[in-house]
């Protein structure tokens, strides 16, 4: 019934007709300047690279070639797979699925927790955790990068402390990484299952309590269920940006912890780029994230099917 | 009464909410104590000073930072009331206009900037203007932002416009106001604290582009993310530590103002 109710309201229609006309800004902005430049990016995948950066227009299979096979120093070995760029491509999902599990695992508390509060303080709350969403993601990396060098603010308090001698070796690890994804996008995590919480009708908890089940079980088989939309969006909002991250790996990985972004944005770069092989790994990634979005959608007709 | 169990209580959940918010505020925090540190090394405490404020005002690097904050705030500007502008239109068409042929269409077009990871726009809109030969950094960055802001404007003009009633409008209409009379007197001043958050937010989102900036940038232009990051790259000096928490304290100034003109439009509801 809800739903119906909104459904009325959100098909008003004062300006009949004119939608096409007010849309028509949208639609050539991000047409002009996002859907063409990305249907480019797929022609150019498939050209010949020009050496001082740019393109030849002749059509080649050479990028993606490149990514998966290894011909030899001459390119006229029996092809056997490349495994360089897909051990970056491997490096990357796992990174950012280990993002997102942390992210989760710190994000959902929160966000319940701050959804059960009550009155003002639940603004403030929310507040609070948003400011850091808003703050310029280069930033929050380079005051990591600062945090955790060798002669930075948590070795020398660890040192203080007394609980290490030596300072811990962070910078430029995958640890380093790791930690720079799951501050970066925590409260990408935080922000959806927050939204799904408060929708969640506290009616059913007192069902399940009455009925005996134990906090546990109200939790996993009664809450999480219904928050389970909130929190593959904040799952989703966490992975695809990490998976696509450039400043952490870049700034907190340093060479030897190569991520995705790193990989690409070194094809653009000066002289020595390919910018063929840099638009087909492009392609790639955006399929994997087009992969993913597409589950999501999925998941969300099924909810709203229910 | 005898306490039941509390069903919206779980045991450790407040220990970790104050642990997430430590772990997002402090090395912010840290970086801003830091800024203030009267010492050529960054790793040393020297005592309170404002040395490195000055600076980033004075010092060797300041005329490429205020070059780059020119820069940055003049795009941020553009591009914030270009984005707002058309997702205010957006939004009417897609809330207000009934159904019309690729609305569905439309709605996934506006959210794009969002799906599409940011280095892929990056790449893709680098080889689009080296495509047509469009090479000016200032107005390749400013349109590249346009785009990026528009889902960001999107949101709260949508938000805070579902919330208004047809019947305001349909009362103009019967007392013979024209639609753009119904949508200029009664739409948008109704709609002015979803339109001023949208503003803001994208402003910060223009401002904070590092990656696709970088890309379409181009020799010879930077804004302030970029020239922070270049700086960077050659180590963390105490003057990025001072401009780093100056851009800090405008970003937490917008999203506040933002925070309140959202509330002041709910209260007036």
């Amino acid at each position: 019934m809800a739903g119906l109710i909104k459904q009325s309201t959100s098909n008003t229609s004062t300006y009949a007709g004119l939608g096409p006309l007010l849309m028509l800004p949208s639609w050539l902005v991000v047409g002009f300047f996002l859907v063409l430049p990305v249907s480019m990016m797929l022609v150019y995948s498939f050209l010949t690279k020009e050496f001082r950066g740019g393109v030849i227009w002749e059509f080649s299979l050479a990028a993606y070639d490149q990514f998966f096979f290894d011909r030899g120093l001459f390119g006229d070995a029996p092809p056997v797979i490349e495994w360089t760029y897909i051990t970056i491509f491997w490096r990357s999902i796992w990174q950012a699925a280990l993002a997102t599990v942390f992210c989760l695992l710190i994000g959902f508390p929160t966000a319940w927790f701050i959804a059960t509060r009550t009155g003002p303080n639940k603004s403030i709350w929310l507040f609070l955790i948003t400011i850091p969403y808003w703050v310029n993601l280069l930033i929050r990396t380079i005051s990591m990068k600062f945090l955790i060098r060798d002669t930075g603010p948590l070795n020398e308090f660890l040192m203080w402390t007394g609980m290490i001698s030596d300072p811990i070796h962070m910078i430029n690890t995958n640890f380093a990484v790791q930690l720079g994804l799951f501050y970066s996008y925590l409260p990408f995590m935080v922000l959806p299952i927050y939204a799904s919480v408060e929708r969640y009708n506290f009616t059913f908890s007192e069902a399940a309590a009455d009925l005996y089940a134990s906090r546990w079980v109200t939790l996993t088989k009664v809450i999480l269920p219904f928050v389970k939309p909130g929190i593959i969006a904040g799952c989703i909002l966490v992975f695809v940006p990490s998976l696509g991250a450039f400043l952490a790996p870049d700034l907190l990985g340093g060479a030897k912890n190569f991520m995705i972004g790193s990989l690409i944005e070194e094809q653009f770069k000066g002289n020595a780029g390919n910018w063929p092989f840099g638009a087909a790994v492009s392609m790639i990634l955006l399929s994997m994230v087009l992969v993913v979005l597409t589950y999501y959608a999925r998941q969300q007709s099924k909810v709203e099917a229910r | 009464m005898a306490r039941k169990l509390d069903i919206r209580r779980f045991p450790g959940f407040l220990p970790i909410t104050y642990l997430c918010l430590f772990l997002l505020y402090a090395p912010l925090i840290i970086v801003m104590v830091y800024s203030f540190n009267d010492s050529n090394s960054i790793t040393n405490w020297g005592g309170l000073s404002l040395r490195w404020y000055a600076e980033v005002f004075t010092g060797v690097e300041s005329a490429k930072f205020k070059a780059a904050t020119i820069n940055s705030m003049t795009i941020a500007v553009m591009a914030a009331i270009t984005s707002t502008t058309i997702a205010t239109l957006a939004a009417t068409a897609m809330l207000k206009a009934g159904r019309f042929r690729g609305k569905a269409i439309s709605f996934a077009l506006i959210n794009m900037p969002l799906m599409v990871p940011e280095i892929v726009t990056a790449v893709a809109t680098l080889i689009f203007f080296s495509a047509i030969g469009f090479t000016s950094g200032y107005l390749t960055i400013l349109l590249a932002h346009i785009v990026f802001c528009i889902p960001f404007a999107y949101l709260p003009i949508a938000a805070r416009m579902q919330g208004i009633e047809d019947t305001y409008e349909q009362a103009a209409l019967d007392l013979y106001a024209t639609r753009f009379q119904a949508f200029r007197l009664i739409l948008l001043p109704l709609m002015t604290p979803g339109i001023i958050s949208g503003f803001l937010l994208s402003f910060i989102i223009s401002l904070d582009d590092f990656i696709i900036t970088n890309f379409v940038k181009g020799a010879g232009i930077e804004t302030l993310p970029t020239a922070i990051f270049g700086s960077v790259k050659q180590g963390i000096k105490p003057n990025i530590m001072a401009i780093s928490t100056l851009l800090l304290l405008v970003s937490v100034i917008f999203v506040t103002l933002s925070y309140l003109v959202g509330r002041m439009g709910q209260n007036k509801k």
